[in-house]
């Protein structure tokens, strides 16, 4: 209708975010998915940004959105958790390391009715990604993960890409690397 | 609400693949498996909101960030913010950024012999206003060279970076300049095999927002995924 022929509108096409993003993304950038004050579990998720040489990418962004410890997200009309944003964003390091610092996420509605696990969505960004790499972010010691509809969908031999590791000695410390190509490559959505 | 968006699958070649074989860094950075469908939960309808009091005040004019005006063309650079069925999107914020006049970011990493203009930074933020509009004030950004191949050089751009209502309207995307003869080698701009939806990443020179005696006008319209849905619409997905 739009475009006065009756069809709808193309989205305008992805590119890269470049090298040099930081310049104009820093304002938001933030490691806290949660202040140290807001309600919930607390927990750290870090990583890194692997290439298909499994190299360090130095030269990510790494976007996390996720819903509060009752399972609601930070949207308008909706009365915030108290110290929760919900969304955070970070830049790599030298060493392609990520972290975030965040409660744990409550189950959500999934389609058709049941809960989804615990889980938060990854956006990735980087010079040589023409469009963002979308995934999502389990973690390992939950059970829900068992009855949750997307891991179910997602080959068993993959599955663990998807799972955020706690340290053996520091529970609230959870592993999760990115890896882009290869080899244990992530799983990515798309469309 | 963002929970009540509908979205259409892509028309083919209207986005970049991953591995764009022209563009070196695609190589060992695009993933070699297939992408799984993405769900649309609740999680994937629902997306991060930036309070319009979080935007600095003047963050749109990129002229006014230094101690004197920055070297280089002066640029107004505005457009509306829709999304598929060419509703405007509200108060949703576009943060851009991009080298100076003579093609040089203001970014440690960039070693391109070209001078840094002290009163040039190269970033804002804006929020659309209730027609979806946003406009920045700029200086036309320079071209620059690459290492991507021989003799490579980046045609003059913006980048641009918005949320919109949802985590799948997230889009991060460079606006070019009409009449650039650097876009034909362009890896980058040609990475969208699709000529009309690569061409839609050219602003188009605007006389309504060429101002007399101070500055030239572009126009950029940017499309969202996704369209508000309607109690007689099916939630389709993408």
């Amino acid at each position: 209708m739009a475009d006065g022929r009756g069809h709808t509108l193309t989205p305008t096409a992805s590119q890269t975010v470049g090298p040099f993003f930081h310049l104009g993304l820093d304002w938001l950038f933030s490691s806290a998915v949660a202040d140290p004050d807001a309600p919930g579990t607390h927990l750290t998720v870090r990583g890194r940004v692997l290439d298909g040489e499994r190299k360090p990418v130095s030269d990510a962004l790494v976007e996390l959105w996720q819903a509060d410890p009752e399972g609601a997200y930070a949207v308008p009309g909706r009365a915030p958790s108290p110290g929760f944003r919900g969304y955070a964003r970070v830049p790599t390091d030298e060493l392609g390391a990520f972290e975030f610092s965040t409660v744990k996420p409550g189950r959500v509605a999934a389609p058709g009715g049941g809960l989804q696990a615990p889980h938060a969505l990854v956006h990735v960004f980087m010079r040589g990604l023409l469009r963002p790499l979308v995934t999502r972010l389990y973690f390992a010691d939950e059970r829900a993960n068992a009855d949750d509809p997307v891991l179910a969908a997602v080959p068993a031999s993959r599955r663990e890409t998807l799972l955020a590791v706690p340290r053996p000695w520091a529970s609230d410390v959870f592993e999760w690397n990115i890896v882009l190509q290869g080899p244990g490559e992530t799983v990515f959505f798309d469309g | 609400m963002a929970a009540d968006l509908v979205y259409r699958p892509l028309p083919p070649g209207t986005q970049p693949e991953y591995l764009h074989t022209p563009y070196n860094s695609t190589h060992k950075r695009a993933p070699l498996q297939a992408p799984l469908g993405l769900p649309r939960t609740l999680s994937e309808l629902t997306g991060p909101v930036i309070s319009p009091e979080r935007v600095p005040a003047n963050a749109a004019d990129l002229t006014r960030q230094g101690a004197a005006d920055p070297l280089g063309e002066r640029i107004v650079v505005g457009g509306r913010v829709l999304d598929e069925d060419g509703r405007p999107l509200r108060r949703t914020l576009v943060e851009i950024w991009q080298c100076n006049a003579a093609g040089r970011y203001r970014h440690p990493k960039d070693t391109h012999d070209a001078p840094l203009d002290p009163n040039f930074r190269g970033s804002g933020q804006a929020m659309t206003d209730d027609d979806g509009r946003y406009c920045f004030i700029s200086i036309k950004p320079g071209a620059y060279p690459w290492r991507n191949h021989h003799n490579a050089w980046r045609p003059a751009h913006i980048h641009f970076s918005l949320f919109g209502p949802a985590f799948v309207t997230r889009l991060v995307t460079q606006m070019y300049f009409p009449g650039d003869p650097l876009l034909a080698f362009d890896p980058i701009f040609n990475s969208v095999s699709d000529a009309k939806a690569r061409d839609r990443l050219i602003a188009e020179f605007d006389w309504d927002a060429t101002t007399p005696e101070w500055a030239l006008g572009y126009r950029f319209d940017i499309v969202l995924r996704g369209s508000a849905a309607t109690p007689f619409e099916e939630p389709r997905g993408g």
